[in-house]
């Protein structure tokens, strides 16, 4: 299961991370979130070269706006402390995994 | 093989899977997603489906799918990408396996149409949105317009004007198709602007959405565009098997589309009206055209 994080964690676990790290933004009243999540799950679990985490826009609403974020499911990928790539929607498990690989 | 595949897990999809398992067939239902509903997932609030006075689609979704599970249905989560003929029934290709099947029940459902405007592509995500229900709280406070006049439109409209400032509603026609209640509901409601007869031509921003363009040359400010014009069927996989019109799989009642074996329920299929309980009776009518199609072959 990919864990949700707060937003004093983000710099540290996200920015700070030296693997690509993909993030996937989400709130419970989102079904279109709760249809993705299981499929980023998956692919945290087949990856090892990326780390994966959630954030709760309800939870933490400063870093969905610190981020632009107007639609959920987002997912922002990030490398070496930078976005370097963004997705909004659902997608299925191969395109997530080719989204993720782009940063490898 | 398998006597049946059922490609979707919607309402059309969940019903089929129901009714497959007391025909006692062997079957599996290959859904995108390991998450059942559909469009349904989107709806914030049903109050027509028979049984529940109120709910949510994404409850009602989960409902149907533990009905289905519960009656020993296979999930199978993975993307369909070709269905193709073979001796004795079809191949469903996927993305991760093959499954091979005497009978294919059609119940991949539909999409939202986009409006096809410039500026459209590139807000998607910063302000343009296809689900009300997921992306109005990010404009709490905020103008907003909603473009369309169906069921989904006015009940968009309805759920952003809790949230929202101000909402336009937009329509390029005089009327709104939407059932009466929600015309009412509309009608009544103070945040609601409604601008009938009037289309959209640009949606225009800087890195978000900040306004929109009409084709009489006003422009509106607004922070967010919610975009509600219908749907479009998923029905690229069996265009060159089965008739289609106007993008819906041809299929009456029956479900029996031009392709023998294969059976289209649901959203997909040419009918009059889309809805959670008309996909429902497809799923068990799909069953019922699959049985007397084994039983011939």
């Amino acid at each position: 299961m990919v864990k949700d994080i707060k937003t004093n964690e983000f710099e540290a676990l996200v920015l700070g991370s030296d693997k690509p790290v993909l993030v996937d933004f989400w709130a419970a009243w989102c079904g279109p979130c709760r249809m993705l999540s299981p499929a980023v799950d998956a692919v945290s679990e087949q990856m090892t070269g990326a780390d994966f985490y959630k954030v709760n826009v309800d939870e933490e609403p400063s870093l969905a706006q610190q981020f632009g974020i107007m639609s959920i499911p987002t997912l922002l990928l990030f490398k070496n402390g930078e976005l370097f790539d963004e997705s909004v929607g659902v997608l299925p498990e191969a395109d997530i995994k080719a989204f993720v690989e782009k940063a490898l | 093989m398998r006597d049946l595949i059922i490609a979707g897990s919607g309402p059309a999809g969940l019903s089929a899977a129901v009714y497959a398992s007391n025909a006692m067939l062997d079957f599996a239902v290959i859904e995108k997603f390991a998450m059942s509903g559909g469009q349904m997932l989107n709806t914030y609030e049903i109050n027509n489906y028979l049984g529940f006075e109120q709910v949510d689609g994404f409850t009602l979704g989960q409902t149907f799918r533990e009905h289905a599970e519960g009656k020993g249905a296979e999930f199978i989560s993975d993307e369909i990408v070709s269905i193709k003929k073979i001796d004795g029934g079809f191949k469903v290709v996927c993305a991760k396996a093959e499954y091979d099947a005497k009978a294919v029940i059609y119940a991949l459902g539909a999409n939202p149409r986009k409006l096809g405007v410039k500026g459209e592509l590139d807000f998607a995500g910063r302000g343009v949105s296809y689900c009300a229900t997921c992306d109005g709280n990010f404009f709490r406070g905020r103008t907003t317009a909603v473009v369309g006049g169906g069921d989904v439109a006015l009940e968009d409209a309805l759920y952003l004007a809790n949230i929202c400032s101000e909402v336009y509603l937009i329509h390029r026609r005089d009327e709104f198709r939407a059932a009466k209640y929600l015309r009412d509901k509309v009608e009544k409601n103070d945040k609601i602007k409604v601008l009938y007869s009037t289309e959209v031509e640009e949606i225009l921003g800087d890195r978000k959405v900040g306004s929109i363009r009409l084709k009489n040359g006003e422009e509106l400010s607004v922070d967010g565009v919610f975009i509600a014009v219908g749907i479009e069927a998923n029905s690229g996989l069996v265009k060159d098997l089965c008739e289609l019109e106007n993008g819906f799989v041809k299929a009456d009642e029956s479900t029996l589309t031009t392709c023998d074996g294969i059976f289209a329920a649901g959203d997909i299929r040419t009918k009059r009206l889309r809805q959670i309980s008309t996909a429902v009776s497809d799923g068990a009518n799909a069953v019922h055209s699959v049985e007397e199609y084994l039983i011939k072959k």
